[in-house]
């Protein structure tokens, strides 16, 4: 099981952001991707999902086609989302979060019960406002709600950033248990130590492009492509 | 009659126009909460209630109470399915552009109104309450049904607020409101609820006037007052917030008609439009919304 990006080009009106972006992302690995602020990994997670309508090149799960489809038709083929800045409904309490994470599958009470058991500090908030969390507990949030939706593809857009150590690593574990599970994982990330621990690939993107993919096994934190990519 | 009983009678008819008016008012608030489209035809969609009421009634023969159930069912119903029809040709071409939409509401007032004068004509006409039933209080009588108007806008709303907070469709239309793509990335097919909601808030309005119209004739002009009445309440309250709607709504209900009947009609609405001028100056998110 892959999911297959070829030659994926989108924007904002008349700005160009992605310029022929080819990535893969196989399933039971995770796949990182890095690159400089303003390169477009948001923007090419947004196209994954549909947010930002693709005007060439293809995406495919399985070899299912997904470009084209409307926004709210892809999480039925088994994406999910944790936005960039978490994105959750505020307003609404954790339960209620959760619940449209479920929507997709009528929201069965055995996969909320699983995904509880991954991020426990939900349960005792499940009656709380989703705004009045704590960064972290947001953040768990966000994940666990796209893990309602029992996905096949998880895309990830910076998911520790801003958060202290202790919270980083329960995250770090959250999403090696879901590698393990067979989930794919995407993985927008900064931090050089975080993708040699996690990825078994990273993509470097440059300029609304992806530069160069390759397995981590065998990278050091001094690895020429950081610096080159990341500049660190 | 002394100040007791005239200040009961004067908060009872006060209490007829806040229900109808919370009634009128969720609607509007709805919309803009949901969809952020500031629904200038809002009140069409109210005097379109009365009016459909009153065409249902003088066809179906029998008790008013029968005929006035049907129309109860009948008018807001139809009035919804032209909504949503007027989503899906209109606003939905614009993108839900909010300056764009206002424009379209105005065009789509002025076509719902002259369409009612077309088609009903200038009159104002009456409808039979659907029961005679007069309460007697020691210093005056009271109409029943006016009672029943504010029993069954209670009620309404109190199943408004249970469809909101307890219904799958009530959680997509709250997150909707809160984050349209992100409720997309999680399945939510936004057209499709802003159709409904669209639909939803003209058929509370229509409604409003269905239940307005044995008390106040039907006529096409009619949508004026709950429209500005409206727009007052949701400013008041907060634009989006139903809890809020609520509370201006008895607020400038019950004062409408303290203050109507102990000055004049024209007082209260004078202090009314100063209140939304001083809350738009003082705190222009509503005394109750939250600032996004
Ligand atoms: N909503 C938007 N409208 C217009 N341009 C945007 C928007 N979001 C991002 N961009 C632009 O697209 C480019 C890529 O941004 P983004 O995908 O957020 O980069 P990254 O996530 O790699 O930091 C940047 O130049 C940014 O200014
Ligand atoms: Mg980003």
């Amino acid at each position: 099981m892959a999911l297959e990006v070829r030659g994926l080009t989108a924007g904002y009106g008349p700005v160009t952001v992605l310029r022929g972006v080819d990535f893969r992302a196989e399933a039971g690995q995770i796949t990182c991707l890095m690159g400089r602020n303003g390169v477009g990994k948001s923007s090419f997670l947004k196209a994954l999902m549909g947010l930002l309508p693709a005007t060439a090149g293809t995406i495919a799960l399985d070899g299912t086609p997904l470009h084209g489809l409307p926004a709210h038709e892809i999480p039925r083929h088994g994406l999910a989302y944790v936005p960039q800045g978490r994105r959750l409904f505020g307003p609404l309490t954790v339960a209620e979060n959760l619940a449209v994470g479920g929507l997709v599958h009528g929201n069965d009470t055995a996969t909320l019960a699983q995904v509880l058991t991954l991020f426990p500090r939900l349960r005792e908030r499940l009656d709380q406002t989703a705004g009045t969390l704590s960064g972290g507990e947001q953040q768990m949030l966000a994940i666990a709600r796209a893990l309602c939706l029992r996905p096949r593809v998880l895309l990830l857009d910076e998911p520790t950033e801003g958060l202290q150590p202790s919270m980083i690593a329960l995250i770090q574990e959250a999403i090696l248990s879901l590698k393990a599970g067979g989930v794919a994982v995407v993985l927008v990330e900064q931090r050089v130590d975080a993708v040699l621990k996690l990825a078994d690939r990273v993509a470097f993107m440059v300029a609304g492009q992806v530069a160069e993919t390759m397995p981590v096994k065998g990278l050091t934190v001094d690895a020429e492509v950081f610096r080159t990519y990341v500049g660190v | 009659m002394a100040f007791g009983p005239f200040l009961l009678l004067a908060l009872m008819e006060g209490l007829v126009t806040a229900a109808v008016l919370a009634l009128a008012a969720s609607g509007l608030s709805l919309v803009f909460g949901v969809m952020r489209v500031v629904n200038v035809a809002h009140g069409e969609f109210y005097m379109l209630g009365a009016v459909l009421a009153w065409a249902v009634t003088t066809m179906i023969p029998g008790p008013p109470a029968l005929a006035f159930l049907a129309a109860v069912l009948i008018a807001p119903v139809l009035v919804a399915a032209l909504a949503a029809a007027a989503d899906g040709l209109i606003l939905k071409r614009l993108n839900y552009d909010p300056e764009a939409t206002i424009v379209a509401t105005i065009g789509l007032l002025y076509i719902l109104q002259q369409a009612a004068l077309s088609l009903y004509g200038p009159n104002a006409n009456p409808v039979t309450a659907p029961f005679e039933w007069r309460i007697q209080l020691p210093w005056f009588g009271y109409s029943g049904y006016k009672l029943f108007v504010v029993l069954a806008a209670g009620l309404v709303l109190l199943g408004l607020w249970l469809f909101m907070t307890r219904t799958k469709a009530g959680l997509v239309m709250r997150a909707t409101q809160v984050d349209r793509s992100t409720a997309q990335a999680f399945g939510i097919n936004v057209d499709r609820v802003y159709m409904g909601t669209f639909a939803l808030g003209a058929g509370l309005a229509a409604l409003a006037g269905v239940l307005i119209v044995p008390i106040q004739q039907a006529q096409y002009l009619m949508g004026h007052d709950p429209l500005l009445l409206s727009f007052i309440v949701v400013i008041i309250g907060g634009l989006g917030s139903l809890r809020g709607t609520l509370i201006a709504a008895l607020v400038i209900g019950l004062s409408d008609g303290v203050i109507s009947m102990f000055f004049t009609p024209t007082l209260a609405k004078i202090l009314a439009t100063l209140l939304v001028a001083m809350v738009l100056v003082f705190r222009p998110q509503g005394l109750f919304g939250a600032r996004a």
